[in-house]
């Protein structure tokens, strides 16, 4: 499976402040890779970067085997874009909004008109296409920007936080549309710092923190080399102090979620043991008791805090 | 060649674009049609001279007022509201878009430019001279139009109004030294200096040639003139642009 999109130590300062700093990743051809990170990391500057709308200082991006830099505008025909800040052309119709981006990308008019009325329909705006965008909801703009970006099938996404500010109905939708893209064998770029979109819809993510990749890695994978995050959470019948249970082996921290005990292990079989024999001692009834592997935002926040762990 | 071509078309999607959201916005309606009315009624009401002998001067700050009406707000207006960033996601290259916005303001200079033609005509003014001043109409045009957009270059702002108010400190000098009030030959040396450096100066003298027949400069220097502006206006339009897009986008 070759690269759709390649960075190549992409670095970018602004002020003197580095804003991305040697960044390299590859994007497979069918996949979805997911870029996370928290505000100000770095996302929205690489992305800017890989479809050629910023110069890096240093490195280069390649997008279907175009170097952004050489030939910007035969990289961006391949890429279908929902920048993060954007918007469609309020004072005109949600078809003149996708006539005008087909036209921008040079489609035949035939093809134009028959993606367009399909996407419309498929993303529930064929009944507003004459309407002007200025009376949308946010979920109904963001529907059409989708749109935009699928108008001229390209074989590349990129998407930068698409869901960002959605109510749950409309951000469903929306990942669902991108899988179905993906299913279809289109490649996907979701910068997102939603982690249960990413543990979702991600076959790959790749972790920026203060503009450097902390790694890349299928979700999976993160959660698993995480053993630290592993837990067990148990309700018991009465107040327990959390020191009492720090003395018990492999356990590393204990904290309260409510009436639940949160005990963090590397060794959970051993700490259930320990935790059962631990109640018989004190005369305590356990009401519940279960594991649970870390989440995908567990391992997010612990590689930030960690720094570099690639 | 066929990307260029390619790339020219997609200026004029763009300019059409230009030309159905903007052109009926408030900036541009007031500098580009109500401006030029008062201060074209300033200029001939009360005068004690013949229409015919207003009428260069008029055609001259008509064409060069509407010409640069659209021009310096569509950048600022397409930053605010969020839709340069998705532009420039499409394959076109920052010159297409910057090529469609001069053509969108140069329409619309080109159609305002059709009132002090029609009553060139109608004031018995010579119609091979009329014939003769469309080109140099057309490329007035397209030169105040590069400047429109290269005055929105900087500083990148995302408020038109600003960029408005920029472009005004240029053009209103601009216009009074240019020979509209006072024909260039009758400047002292100093003025004659100062209007060679101004676009609309030779507009504006092609304009008295070819209506009165009195001009300071050949017509082929002015024409040569305009295409020079024109280049250099559109030339350092792409260049500043290209500069202050990163901060525009951030």
């Amino acid at each position: 499976m070759g690269a759709a999109i390649e960075a190549r130590n992409l670095t970018k300062q602004y002020n003197g402040v580095m804003a991305v700093n040697q960044v390299s990743f590859e994007v497979r051809e069918g996949e979805i890779f997911g870029f996370l990170g928290p505000n100000g990391a770095g996302k929205t500057t690489t992305i800017r970067m890989i479809t050629g709308l910023v110069k890096p200082d240093e490195g280069t991006a390649y997008v279907a085997g175009y170097d952004i830099l050489k030939e910007p505008v035969k990289a961006r025909q391949h890429l279908g874009v929902v920048p993060e800040v954007s918007n469609a052309y309020i004072d005109l119709t949600a078809w003149e909004n996708l006539v005008l981006i087909g036209k921008l990308y040079g489609l035949l008019r035939s093809v134009l008109q028959e993606n367009a009325v399909r996407l419309l329909r498929v993303f529930g705006l064929y009944h507003v296409k004459d309407r002007a965008v200025r009376s949308f909801s946010k979920g109904m703009k963001q529907r059409l920007l989708l749109c935009m970006a699928l108008v001229s099938e390209p074989e590349i996404l990129i998407l930068d936080e698409p869901t960002s500010g959605l109510d749950v109905e409309s951000a469903r939708f929306l990942r669902e549309k991108i899988v179905q893209f993906n299913r279809e064998g289109g490649t996907v770029f979701l910068s997102t710092h939603n982690m249960e979109e990413a543990n979702t819809l991600c076959h790959r993510v790749a972790i920026i923190n203060r503009g450097r990749i902390v790694t890349v890695d299928t979700p999976e994978n993160l959660r698993a080399r995480i053993t630290e995050l592993q837990r067990v959470e148990v309700v018991f019948d009465k107040h327990v102090e959390l020191r009492e249970l720090l003395k018990i082996r492999a356990v590393r921290r204990a904290l309260l979620a409510g009436c639940r005990v949160r005990i963090y292990t590397p060794n959970p079989p051993e700490v259930i043991e320990s935790i059962v024999d631990f109640a018989r001692e004190r005369s305590l009834r356990i009401l519940s008791l279960n594991t649970a592997a870390p989440s995908l935002e567990d391992v997010f926040l612990e590689l930030v805090k960690g720094g570099s762990v690639r | 060649m066929n990307q260029v071509v390619e790339q020219l078309k997609r200026s004029i999607v763009i300019a059409v674009k230009d030309i159905r959201i903007y052109y009926l916005k408030g900036p541009v309606i007031i500098f580009g049609l109500v401006f030029p009315l008062f201060l074209a009624l300033a200029y001939t009401v009360g005068r004690n001279m013949p229409l015919k002998e207003i009428l260069p001067g008029l055609t001259g700050m008509t064409t060069f007022f509407a010409a640069t009406a659209v021009g310096p707000s569509i950048i600022p207006w397409e930053t605010r509201s969020k839709t340069l960033e998705r532009l420039l996601s499409c394959p076109v290259a920052l010159w297409t878009v910057i090529l469609g916005d001069v053509l969108s303001s140069f329409f619309f200079g080109l159609i305002i430019s059709v009132v002090p033609l029609t009553l060139a005509l109608v004031i018995a003014v010579q119609p091979t001279g009329i014939a003769l001043l469309v080109p140099g109409v057309v490329i007035a045009c397209l030169c105040f139009s590069a400047l429109s957009v290269l005055l929105s270059a900087y500083p990148p702002t995302d408020v038109p109004a600003t960029t408005m108010m920029l472009s005004s400190l240029v053009k209103f000098p601009l216009v009074f030294i240019s020979g509209i009030f006072i024909p260039i030959d009758q400047l002292p040396l100093w003025g004659r200096i100062l209007a060679s450096i101004s676009p609309l100066t030779y507009f504006t003298d092609m304009a008295r040639q070819l209506m009165l027949g009195k001009g300071y400069y050949p017509l082929t220097v002015d024409l040569a003139a305009m295409f020079v502006y024109t280049a250099v206006f559109l030339l350092a339009s792409f260049k500043l642009h290209e500069r202050t897009i990163a901060r525009r986008l951030s």
